[in-house]
């Protein structure tokens, strides 16, 4: 008996029949809706490259089951930017350098949106290092990745002021 | 993953209902489960999805002053919760000290108090775990078991509850609500989990359709709001199991201990509430030399289960360390590494 859900994705509503239970948030966005920016590493939660966006939270996608998910509100790194114009998280990590491969980084990226929405104020760099520890990094960026959250905090703080 | 059917409940009665029927699980934040379905070590035949049912996300104060934190809270909403921050810090410095960002958003209250007891043998299936399946033998206590338990194993099992959040609740004495298939009860943290014996494995008091409502947080508690910490110790600076963890507690006067509460964490299969360590300490001077006497009293029946007998002086380091933290008072604001040893404050040094 297939599993009918609606997911609102990137702003826009998906209807899937799904054929059993089994399907994560994760495979939803990868194999059925051909949303590939979220990436699978280990699977298990431990690695963070599939954070997404739901009901602007950030979530590990690989350990939420998407039947539970009926009706939620999906954003991935796709939905970030307005046309051609970078999510200011975005922007500060191409130019803090923030990423070496390039694996990580959707969801480094997904989790510094999620985390930057969690706080009133400006964060410390030790609190940034707190907070963006559920997302690994193989190459070792760290240090750019730092300073790229400590950046686009500045930038959405100023935006939001103009 | 082999497949399992899916149920969407729509009241505590129809979940509990629901998953009286053996093989029946419930699903709320899914962060745990998954992740042991995924190992292949937890084939349920049947999820029944309690994320839905109305009222289980509720934070409020009952009439007797407790707080009452409904099982569907996610742990990062209850940790940012301003009553639960004023009245009941360590239990938000532990909430904030475990797992990730992420899995803070959306682990519930019930699924940590749920969750599993576990080793690296227990989710390797080409291993012996009696946890697993009991008969089996145990791989652990000839293998790696540096992290393994130091308090109430036996040879059936080693393994420890990996549970920071449980370790304050301990301490404070905490309730759950639970609704089963013969109506409501109530338990204690001491009372939910039930050690490893001969033959039995550890696991909880809990039986098949019985829904963990709520947690209660006694008044009583608030009294040591001014001076509560929860520290551990680990191999990374953050998002890391505790190799040793400990809540501690105090109400001082005149410089002297007239109330503590202590618990251990990463040490055994339950939360271990150290009422010994608590007997040696009321009364006493607020001195590091209390504080040590208290923690070889919370030790005193440790022993090693494998290549730990370190985790011993460990837990007692860190025992020492959050009383003379809970001593020096409550930081005014969380700390950015919460629970950490390091930038813990100018106290804690």
């Amino acid at each position: 008996m297939a599993l009918r859900i609606s997911l609102k994705i990137n702003g826009k509503m998906h209807e899937l029949a799904l054929e059993d239970a089994r399907p994560t948030l994760l495979d939803v966005l990868r194999e059925r809706i051909g949303l590939t920016g979220t990436k699978k590493g280990c699977d298990r939660g431990q690695c963070g490259a599939c954070t997404v966006l739901v009901d602007g939270r950030r979530v590990n996608s690989c350990l939420s089951l998407a039947v539970s998910l009926e009706g939620a509100d999906i954003t991935t790194v796709e939905g970030l930017a307005d046309g051609e114009t970078l999510h200011p998280v975005q922007a500060a990590f191409i130019e803090n350098d923030g990423f070496q491969c390039g694996y990580c980084t959707p969801g480094q990226i997904m989790s510094a949106v999620g985390f930057i929405s969690e706080r009133d104020g400006h964060a410390t760099a030790e609190e940034i290092r707190e907070g963006m520890s559920g997302n690994l990094c193989r190459c070792g960026a760290y240090a750019g990745i730092q300073d790229a959250v400590m950046d686009a905090q500045l930038r959405m703080s100023n935006e939001g002021k103009s | 993953m082999k497949t399992f059917d899916y149920q969407r409940a729509e009241s505590v009665e129809t979940a509990v209902k629901a998953a009286s029927e053996p093989g029946s699980v419930f699903y709320a934040g899914g962060t745990n489960l998954l992740d042991l379905m995924k190992a292949g070590v937890r084939q349920p035949d049947r999820l029944i999805d309690i994320t839905r049912i109305e009222g289980l996300d509720r934070i409020e104060t009952g009439k007797d002053g407790s707080l009452r934190i409904g099982a569907m809270v996610r742990n990062s909403d209850m940790a940012r919760h301003p009553t639960l921050l004023a009245e009941y810090p360590a239990v938000a410095e532990a909430l904030l000290a475990g797992a990730s960002a992420q899995l803070r958003n959306a682990a519930t209250v019930g699924g940590n108090l749920m969750q599993q007891t576990r080793c690296s043998y227990f989710y390797d299936r080409h291993s012996a775990c009696n946890l697993r399946e009991m008969g089996q033998g145990c791989d652990a206590l000839d293998g790696e078991n540096g992290k393994h338990a130091v308090l109430g194993w036996t040879k059936t099992c080693i393994a420890v509850h990996p549970s920071d959040f449980c370790v304050p609740l301990a301490a404070l004495g905490a309730e759950v609500e639970v609704t089963g298939p013969d109506g409501h009860r109530r338990l204690t943290i001491d009372d939910l989990y039930t050690l490893p014996g001969e033959g039995q494995a550890p696991g909880t008091a809990l039986r098949d359709g019985d829904l963990i409502t709520a947690l209660i947080l006694p008044s009583g508690g608030k009294r040591f709001a001014a001076r509560a910490r929860y520290m551990k110790l680990r191999d990374r600076t953050s998002y890391a199991f505790a190799i040793v963890s400990a809540a501690a507690m105090l109400q001082i006067g005149d410089g002297r201990i007239k109330d503590a509460r202590l618990a251990l964490g990463g040490v055994a299969a339950k939360p271990w509430r150290a009422t010994k360590a608590e007997a040696v300490l009321n009364g006493a001077e607020a001195s590091e030399a209390s504080y040590r006497k208290a923690a070889d009293a919370a030790l005193a029946d440790a022993a090693p289960s494998g290549d730990n007998a370190h985790k011993i002086e460990l837990a007692k380091r860190i025992l020492i360390r959050a009383l003379k933290s809970a001593a020096a008072g409550t930081p005014p604001k969380m700390p950015a590494l919460p629970g950490s040893v390091f930038a813990a404050g100018k106290e804690a040094r």
